[in-house]
This record gives C-alpha cells, sequence and structure tokens, in this order.
C-alpha cells in the first residue's frame, strides 16, 4: 500500500533529491543528487532503510506538508524551525507523522540545505535510473503547492531516535587533494590559497560555491591558455576575477577555467553547508592522507546507524518540547570526528 | 612566468582529485590530440578493467572514472602506460561503430539571426558561409557542458571567429552557434557569447526517446540546408527529436 504526502505549501526552492545519477559524464550529465550527501546517510540512519531512497531538500524554507496515512520521517541537514500539528519537533532526529496531521518546516537556523526524509522513500518515478532534480538538465522540476508526493511502502519501523549534530554548518576547513592543474598555479600563488581566509559569497548554488576575499586575484600561470577539461565535484576553479568557485554535484562535465586543486568529498557537506559569510580556509593534503581520511569518513558513514539515540530514556514519558533540550545538550557533548586531521 | 609543459611529456598522466585519472594527448586543442583522446577511450572500454566506473573523452584527454580512495592510483597508471604502450595515439585510427549523421538546418533569417554578422567577421559572403557550413563534414569533439551538447569541428580556419564581448540573453534549444573553428548544437535555450548561425529541430538530449542520447564522441555531422517552412514542418511533426536527421554507420 503506497500513500501521498500531500504539500499544502511550500518554500521556493525545495526539491526531490537522492545520491543522483552516476555513469554519464560522457554524455555531458554530472550526478547531481542531494549537495550533502551526509545528511541523506543520516536521514536513512534515523529511519533504519536504504540510503538509496529519495527525501526532500529544503533551502532557506521548508513547507507543510499533510500526512495521507500514518508514516515515519526523519529530518535532517541544516536545522529549520519544525513542528508537527504546532508542537516543536527536533532535527536530526526521526519522528511519527500519524494520518491526518501536519508537519510545518520554516526557516533554516543554521547551514544551507536541510533535508526532509520519509519512511519508505518519496516513490516518483526515476528517469534514467534516479529520482533527483536535476533542473539545469531537465531532469525534474520543483515541488509545488499542490503536489501529492507518493510514498514506498515503508519496511520499516521505529521514530522518536536522534543523531548527534556535527559541525558542519558554519564552515571551517577544507581540506584539498592536489589535482590535474594545480602545478600551473606558482608555489606563491598556493601558498597564498592556503593563507587566506575566505567567506562564502551569496552566488552559489548547486552548481557552485563561490569564496570570496580580501586581496588581489589568485591565477593560474598562462591562465587563458587552458584548454576546456573534465569536471568533478569538489574542483576548485579559478574563474576570470580569480575568486575560487567550488563546483558542486550539479555542475557542468567540463570547463576551461583552471582548478587549484579538489576538495575531499568527505568535506563537500561543510561545502555545501556553509552559510553565507560563513568563514572558510583551505588546506592541501597528499593524495596518499586524502586516502585514508576519506577511508575513515566511508567507516563513519556506515557506522552511523550505531550512533542512533533514542531521544528520551523512557519512551512512554516522550515529549517533544523535553526532547529539544537534550539534543542541545547532544550538541555540545559531540566529539564530532570529522573535525579531526 | 609562462609554465610551458614539456611536449615530450605527452600523453600526461594525471590523477583527477581522488575520482579518476586523465591521460591528455595535447596541450592545446588540436585535431590529432581530439582523435587521440577519443581512440584510447575506445581502447580502454575494450580492456573493461573493473575499477573502471565509466569513462568520457574531453577535448584532448581521455579520463578514467576510478575511486582512488579504493584503488591504489600507481598501478592503475602504470597499467595506463602498458595501454598506451608505443602506438602513437595522434594517428590512431577512430574506434568503429561511429554514425554520420545529416541534419536539417535553416541558416541566417529570423531563424537563426547572427549568420551574417559571423560572415562578416570571418570575413566572407553569407552565401559562403553556408557553404562552408554545409560543406564541412564536422566531428563531435566532446559531449559537455549540456546533457547530450555535442562541441563540432573542426572548421576551415576562416572560421577561426571570437566569442562575442557580451552574452546574447538567450538562443533557443536546437540552436546552431559558432565560434573558435566550432560549432555547438544545443539541447536547450541557453544565454551565450558564440553566434547562433543555424537553427535545427534535432534535440541532442531527448528523454522519451529509446537513445536519449543521439551523439557520441568520433560521431560526423553534416548539415544541410533547409527553408524556414521545411523546418516548421519537421517542428510540428518531430515526435523523436530527431527533427529530420538521418544517420548510416560510418563505414
Amino acid at each position: 500500500m503506497s500513500t501521498t504526502l500531500n504539500v499544502l505549501s511550500i518554500g521556493p526552492g525545495v526539491a526531490i533529491q537522492d545520491l543522483g545519477r552516476p555513469g554519464a559524464m560522457a554524455n555531458g550529465l554530472t550526478r547531481g543528487g542531494a549537495a550533502d550527501v551526509l545528511a541523506v546517510h543520516e536521514g536513512a540512519a534515523l529511519l533504519r532503510q536504504s540510503h538509496e531512497l529519495a527525501c526532500l531538500e529544503m533551502v532557506g524554507f521548508g513547507g507543510s506538508f499533510e500526512a495521507q496515512d500514518d508514516m515515519r520521517i526523519a529530518l535532517t541537514g541544516a536545522q529549520m524551525k519544525a513542528n508537527i500539528d504546532g508542537t516543536a519537533v527536533a532535527w536530526n532526529a526521526s519522528h511519527s507523522l500519524p494520518k491526518g496531521s501536519v508537519l510545518n518546516i520554516g526557516g533554516t537556523l543554521s547551514g544551507t540545505y536541510g533535508y526532509l526524509h520519509v519512511g519508505g522513500g518519496i516513490d516518483t518515478a526515476p528517469i534514467m535510473g534516479a529520482r533527483a532534480t536535476h533542473l539545469s538538465s531537465g531532469f525534474g522540476r520543483l515541488v509545488a503547492t499542490g503536489d501529492t508526493l507518493p510514498i514506498g511502502r515503508d519496511g520499516g519501523h521505529g521514530t522518536g531516535d536522534f543523531l548527534p549534530l556535527d559541525k558542519r554548518f558554519d564552515g571551517g576547513t577544507l581540506r584539498v587533494v592536489p589535482s590535474m592543474q594545480t602545478e600551473r598555479f606558482s608555489a606563491e600563488m598556493r601558498e597564498r590559497f592556503t593563507q587566506t581566509d575566505f567567506r562564502r559569497d551569496p552566488r552559489a548554488n548547486r552548481q557552485g560555491v563561490r569564496m570570496d576575499f580580501d586581496g588581489p586575484a589568485l591565477e593560474a600561470d598562462n591562465q587563458l591558455g587552458i584548454v576546456s577539461e573534465v569536471i568533478v565535484t569538489g574542483d576548485i576553479q579559478i574563474p576570470g576575477d580569480g575568486r575560487p568557485f567550488v563546483l558542486m554535484c550539479e555542475s557542468q562535465t567540463t570547463g576551461g577555467y583552471p582548478r587549484m586543486g579538489t576538495v575531499l568529498p568527505a568535506d563537500m557537506p561543510r561545502v555545501a553547508q556553509a552559510p553565507v559569510g560563513a568563514s572558510l580556509r583551505f588546506d592541501f593534503i597528499t593524495l596518499d592522507q586524502a586516502r585514508a581520511l576519506q577511508t575513515r569518513d566511508i567507516a563513519m558513514r556506515a557506522g552511523l546507524r550505531n550512533k542512533v539515540q533514542p531521544l528520551l530514556r523512557d519512551v512512554h514519558k516522550m515529549n517533544d518540547l523535553l526532547s529539544y533540550q537534550l539534543i542541545d545538550g547532544a550538541i555540545s557533548a559531540t566529539n564530532a570526528p570529522l573535525d579531526k586531521g | 612566468m609562462t609554465q610551458t609543459p614539456d611536449p615530450s611529456s605527452l600523453p600526461l598522466i594525471r590523477t583527477v582529485g581522488l575520482s579518476g585519472i586523465l591521460i591528455t594527448f595535447g596541450h592545446e586543442m588540436n585535431d590529432a590530440a581530439n582523435r587521440a583522446a577519443i581512440a584510447f577511450r575506445a581502447q580502454i572500454d575494450t580492456l573493461d578493467w573493473p575499477e573502471v566506473e565509466e569513462t568520457m573523452s574531453s577535448l584532448v584527454s581521455t579520463f578514467l572514472r576510478i575511486d582512488l580512495v579504493v584503488h591504489d592510483p600507481d598501478p592503475v597508471m602504470h597499467r595506463i602506460r602498458d595501454a598506451l604502450g608505443d602506438t602513437d595515439w595522434l594517428v590512431a585510427p577512430l574506434p568503429k561503430g561511429r554514425k554520420r549523421w545529416q541534419v536539417p538546418a535553416v541558416f541566417g533569417g529570423e531563424r537563426a539571426p547572427q549568420l551574417e554578422e559571423a560572415a562578416d567577421v570571418a570575413g566572407m559572403s553569407t552565401e559562403a558561409a553556408i557553404k562552408g557550413l554545409t560543406d564541412t563534414t564536422v566531428r563531435v569533439l566532446t559531449i559537455g557542458f549540456a546533457p547530450g551538447q555535442p562541441y563540432l569541428g573542426t572548421l576551415p580556419p576562416e572560421w577561426n571567429i571570437p566569442r562575442l564581448n557580451g552574452v546574447t540573453p538567450n538562443v533557443p534549444a536546437c540552436s546552431l552557434v559558432a565560434a573558435v573553428r566550432q560549432l555547438c548544437l544545443f539541447p536547450y535555450a541557453t544565454p551565450t557569447g558564440w553566434r547562433h548561425v543555424g537553427q535545427t529541430a534535432f534535440h541532442p538530449f531527448f528523454q522519451d526517446r529509446d537513445a536519449p542520447f543521439a551523439l557520441s564522441p568520433g560521431d560526423e555531422i553534416q548539415f544541410v540546408q533547409i527553408s524556414p517552412e521545411a523546418l516548421a514542418d519537421i517542428e510540428a511533426n518531430n515526435t523523436d527529436g530527431l527533427g529530420g536527421a538521418h544517420w548510416e554507420a560510418v563505414p
């Protein structure tokens, strides 16, 4: 029995996402999918279901959603104000959404991309193997008021759990692995790049995030003589104005601007979530270090289910307002493994 | 401080982030390097290495997507060197199985309003420009920027016209645009600095078609001039999105 989640109202930047469509680079199509892949894995861990199921990605503002039947939800990524029938609910947590109840998700409190996961996943018809919306390539569209989102059969059970929030929502240091064009930049230019305090610019979307800074332009030697070349997610492109763009999952597949290096995949959620004005630095690491760090990140993701904890010790006294306080406590007590190394 | 890479170092084998390995056959766009990139990609596809998740060719490089977290790049790069072998890839034949397309197009007039300007910049008459664009069989150099979008070349030297200083806010889907001895055929309406010289009804990417992506690098295209009325007829009944185009196998 499938059911629907009915959209009563919606923010201007809400779209269905999953982990995207790999395998079509040769056809000019980047993978796309969720901007914050870790948030997808967190939602899957909270609902104890596959991370391949589709969810809603919300930028800036969520919306109001009515459950046609009893369902389970989880909220991850950028924290947003949320309530169910007026009772505030915790972020980075799973909740039951009874038939007829209304989930309201308001404005963003920290970070950029928030995610709403539903038990069973959003079950729209896949296009070329995925449900991900890829607006620049004409796959899918933004969610609109009045939409009835089909929900797959929920084979799982259990709600009222949370995952400790990590610290990827306020900028920080991004680890960079050298790439094909790094040596087109002089040693002085690379040194200045790693010594510069960058600010996440308002010019940012699922294709790329601009990093502004005070100081003269960064540039490669023979900047204009570089032939158009393959782009991979995380590439740090230095365009003509010398301000880097970190290229995201929905970038073009090729580009003619030189690349300073590539942000470690484990740090891409931090790029995606940095709010406007957040302070960011870049730090070069070796390919061997990058491989080791990325291996740890993959293990961390695989272990997320073991980190899921009940919102309250006594589930019979579950009270969402109380749980909100517990979550706050959990944040300060969290030792985020991603912040090391 | 211009750093000129040593040409003798070609082909260059480099890692790309943690996403794969790039084999580069030229330091700038040239026809031989482009053919080499296409030919070597076909060779890699034939070898069918388990760690290669997908391949693509850009203008002068072959890219192998390989998870470098799981696979140590050094032995893979060694095997790539072995696969390159002693072959001079700059003169290697293009792979078999390529298609030669004939694509109807309107040149100039209201449907392609920048043809005259392009001809002026190239220093030729509009008639000579159309003859150049229809006589030359162009090759798909690479696919990129947007889904299925081909970069086509190489046009005769007089077509080495620069991009516009500004950007045309919107040229329609299936438009043919020219710059720097190349043509692009846009899958979607898009802003561009290239000049809009032709208009087709050929969708290089069409979701509902059995083969959504029509073209592959190495395919050849000859454009056939038709009237605006003929194009309108094709557009009115374009269920496969091919816009009246046909192909045959390259012998």
